[in-house]
């Protein structure tokens, strides 16, 4: 857990490791924070997919409500989650306690939501409840990956956010079960299910306060006083700016999972049934492929995996255009989705944390996140339109085109004459 | 702190939020088997034999039984002039339930392994199954055409969102003469304010059949909804009027009674139950004040049965479809009612 303890250029652990060491060479395991850092967001996903697994059956079963109105919320949610990710970031870099305090914060605002949803038994409580679960989720999504990159050397940042994801899907893939489980003993029983994943999320916000260290020096440095325009004024750092273009650019035509099951789903003519398999097929992908994929990044460069990432994302559009079908088309569909979320994921926060500077690295790493979430958002609302315009295989044909000129592009704006393979020491110093 | 007390403070924790969350499953799992015992002052519930024939002995009401004990969620039958009575339980559970000139769709869960799937059965007049078909998520609506030749049902399908918050709806009819499906109404043609119209964001929901060919249902897009009529032969929706919600034809034909979003009524009860004339396409209130979700029933030319929240899930309601009169408790732990007779 020493790493974690460094910051910055200055702590011993990274002048050991950092020219000397080739990139390619088998270093010591994970880093303990970035472990514990993993078991507290698998905890929490178990957490929260429960609840997410079950919610729908409550509203219409256990309370009788139509859940129709939740999708405009869904809507505002996700763009105040990504604002609200900033505001995560800098707060993190600024304030007195640091990334861990602001992430605590964001885990325990999500795991006081799960209790709250017993007493709210009325749509807009529960979409207020919803709302602040976001906000948490919100807040401590830039200090945890911030925390993540300063307890890693850098040349296995890759391998270490591929690590934090596959952990964190796994969550993701056992809450439901979970929930199903508890269901399957007790019949109706939404409530025990709320206060089984409060328990747990309870238990993830101590397995963070008491295994992932804090911030090493007891006071911040006394110019540490970040204000918010020197968050904006990251932009100004040529790599970083690069680097949030190229996401923003490659979010815009991204189309987002659901748009893209329905489409596997109406042109393989899958039985609607097999939904919620088709974001399992995409998780397992993932959970499989973030490790080895994110050592790869570590290897190969993290931008060059972060543009090949989504020229996987583009043969996958091309699966769904081609005239082959049939379920070995369905799984080929969900394992490039897969492998696109493990080229893309950890590793744009990977690469993200090379271009900010550690001082910033949560503004930096939420800089980048919002700019690719808003853009994701963005693209939803358009391919909607697109779909009503024109169909939806044909609005999928005008984003793929739209990707591969993104793509394009990107490669050429993050080329740069001394790749990304070995940081400059300046810049790392900055 | 120590690494080993940091494990132990850990331990502890797992210790007492396990048992919190234990006993929290044990309390829930206590209360599902009390399920199965009837409550005290509860209607009186027997097995027996239930048609869905015209009965010989005067009008009958068909409904999904809510009280608890054995025949809990079954469909069950009581006398229409006398609905204290003693309930007749069918032995077949239904979610969701409607049924008309002997025949009954029946929407229905199946217990998984790992999660409940979900499939709407057509019933002979003895309740028998004739035929069923796997539905995409959780029943909602259901309905029989007055033939008995048709019959529709409508679930909640959740796309796979986050926040798992994202909710949209799928409406299938059967024709149960030659069991040709219509899957998914979406697929036919919108025809809105009199141009065509396109949106990945469309919703039917509650159909309402007129007869064997033509139907009234809910459409939702933008944020709106509309009451629309339906063609099943030309496969298309023909919006008529906007604000209206699980739509319910009058037997006569004239009249839909449905759910209205009230505006200034309270976000979280925003419905109030409206009937509409369709010659004039004028709508007026019912004497019921209260937050209504349901697809009403006409129990005759001028009478409503709805739903409402009650002690055991949900009680039957009725009031006057002219906005005369009060609204008046009809049966208690009962839901998705269906006029046999």
């Amino acid at each position: 857990m020493y790493l974690a303890d460094r910051r910055g250029t200055t702590a011993p652990a990274s002048a050991a490791s950092a020219p000397g060491t080739g990139p390619g060479r088998r270093a010591a395991a994970v880093p303990a924070t970035v472990l514990a850092l993993g078991a507290v967001s698998l905890i929490t996903d178990v957490s929260s997919e429960m609840v997410s697994a079950v919610l729908p059956l409550y509203l219409l079963t256990g309370l009788g409500l139509s859940p129709l109105g939740f999708g405009v919320l869904d809507g505002i949610n996700n763009g105040v989650g990504a604002l609200v990710r900033l505001v995560g970031g800098h707060l993190a870099d600024r304030g007195r306690g640091g990334h861990k305090t602001v992430a605590a914060v964001g885990y325990g605002l999500s795991a006081l939501c799960k209790p709250l949803l017993l007493l709210a038994h009325t749509v807009p409580v529960i979409g207020a409840v919803l709302a602040v679960d976001r906000t948490g989720k919100g807040l401590r999504t830039a200090p945890r990956d911030a925390m993540i990159s300063l307890a890693t050397e850098p040349e296995h940042r890759g391998r270490a956010f591929g690590v934090h994801r596959a952990m964190d899907t796994a969550g993701a893939l056992i809450g439901p079960l979970v929930a199903f489980g508890v269901l399957r003993l007790a019949v109706d029983g939404y409530d025990a299910v709320f206060a089984v994943s409060g328990c747990v999320a309870a238990l993830g916000v101590l397995v963070l306060l008491l295994f992932v260290p804090g911030r090493a020096r007891a006071t911040a440095p006394a110019t540490a006083a970040v204000s918010l325009r020197d968050a904006f004024a990251l932009l100004r750092l040529p790599r970083l700016r690069r680097l949030t273009l190229c996401a923003v650019l490659l979010g815009l035509t991204t189309v987002s999972d659901s748009f893209l099951y329905l489409l596997l789903q109406r042109r393989l003519g899958l039985s609607t049934h097999l939904f919620p398999l088709l974001a399992l097929g995409t998780a397992a992908a993932f959970l499989l492929l973030a490790v080895p994929l994110g050592a790869l990044a570590d290897r190969i460069g993290r931008r060059l995996l972060f543009l090949a990432g989504h020229g996987v994302l583009l043969l996958a559009y091309g699966l769904l255009l081609g005239p082959a079908s049939g379920g070995a088309v369905a799984l080929c569909v969900l394992l490039l989705h897969g492998a696109f979320y493990a080229c893309t994921d950890g590793v744009l926060a990977a690469a993200a944390a090379d271009a900010a500077p550690a001082e910033q690295r949560g503004a930096g790493l939420a800089l980048v996140g919002t700019g690719q979430a808003l853009a994701r958002f963005a693209c939803s609302l358009v391919f909607g339109a697109l779909w009503s315009a024109v169909g939806g295989p044909s609005a999928l044909g005008w984003f793929a085109g739209a990707l591969a000129l993104c793509v394009a592009g990107a490669f050429l704006v993050l080329r740069e004459p001394a790749g990304d393979r070995a940081p400059d020491p300046s810049e790392m110093a900055l | 702190m120590s690494f080993r007390a940091r494990l132990l403070t850990l331990l502890v924790a797992v210790l007492l939020l396990g048992s919190v969350g234990a006993g929290a499953v044990l309390y829930a799992a206590d209360r599902s088997a009390r399920h199965e015992q009837a409550q005290p002052g509860g209607p009186v519930v027997e097995a027996g034999a239930v048609s869905l024939r015209t009965p010989t002995g005067g009008r009958e009401l068909v409904f999904r039984n809510m009280a608890w004990g054995p025949h809990h969620d079954e469909l069950a039958t009581v006398p229409a002039d006398r609905p204290d009575g003693a309930r007749t339980a069918s032995g077949v559970q239904c979610l969701r339930f409607h049924a008309a000139a002997g025949t009954g769709v029946c929407l229905q869960a199946e217990r998984g392994a790992l999660q409940d799937t979900y499939r709407a059965v057509i019933l002979d007049d003895q309740l028998h199954e004739l035929r069923h078909f796997p539905v995409d998520g959780i029943p909602t609506r259901a309905r029989v055409s007055p033939s008995g030749h048709l019959a529709a049902w409508t679930v909640f399908v959740s796309g796979d969102s986050y926040a798992g918050t994202d909710f949209s709806t799928r409406t299938s009819v059967v024709d149960t003469r030659d069991w040709s499906l219509q899957e998914n109404l979406e697929t036919f043609a919108v025809v809105k304010d009199g141009r065509p119209y396109q949106a990945h964001d469309v919703n039917i929901w509650g159909v309402t059949f007129a007869d064997d060919s033509t139907f009234y249902a809910t459409l939702a897009s933008g944020g709106q909804t509309y009451l629309v009529h339906g063609d099943l032969g030309a496969r298309t929706l023909t919006t008529l009027h906007q604000n209206v919600e699980c739509p319910s034809l009058s037997p006569d034909g004239t009249r839909i009674a449905y759910k209205k979003r009230v505006p200034g009524a309270s976000p979280d009860a925003p419905w109030r139950l409206y009937v509409l004339d369709l010659a004039t396409m004028t709508e007026r209130a019912t004497a019921e004040q209260r937050n209504i979700d349901d697809q009403a029933l006409w129990s005759d030319a001028s009478t409503l049965v709805y739903s409402l929240p009650g002690d055991f899930g949900s009680d039957l309601w009725t009031v006057p479809a002219d906005g005369s009169g009060a609204a008046t408790r009809l049966l208690s732990a009962a839901v998705a009612p269906a006029y046999l007779g």
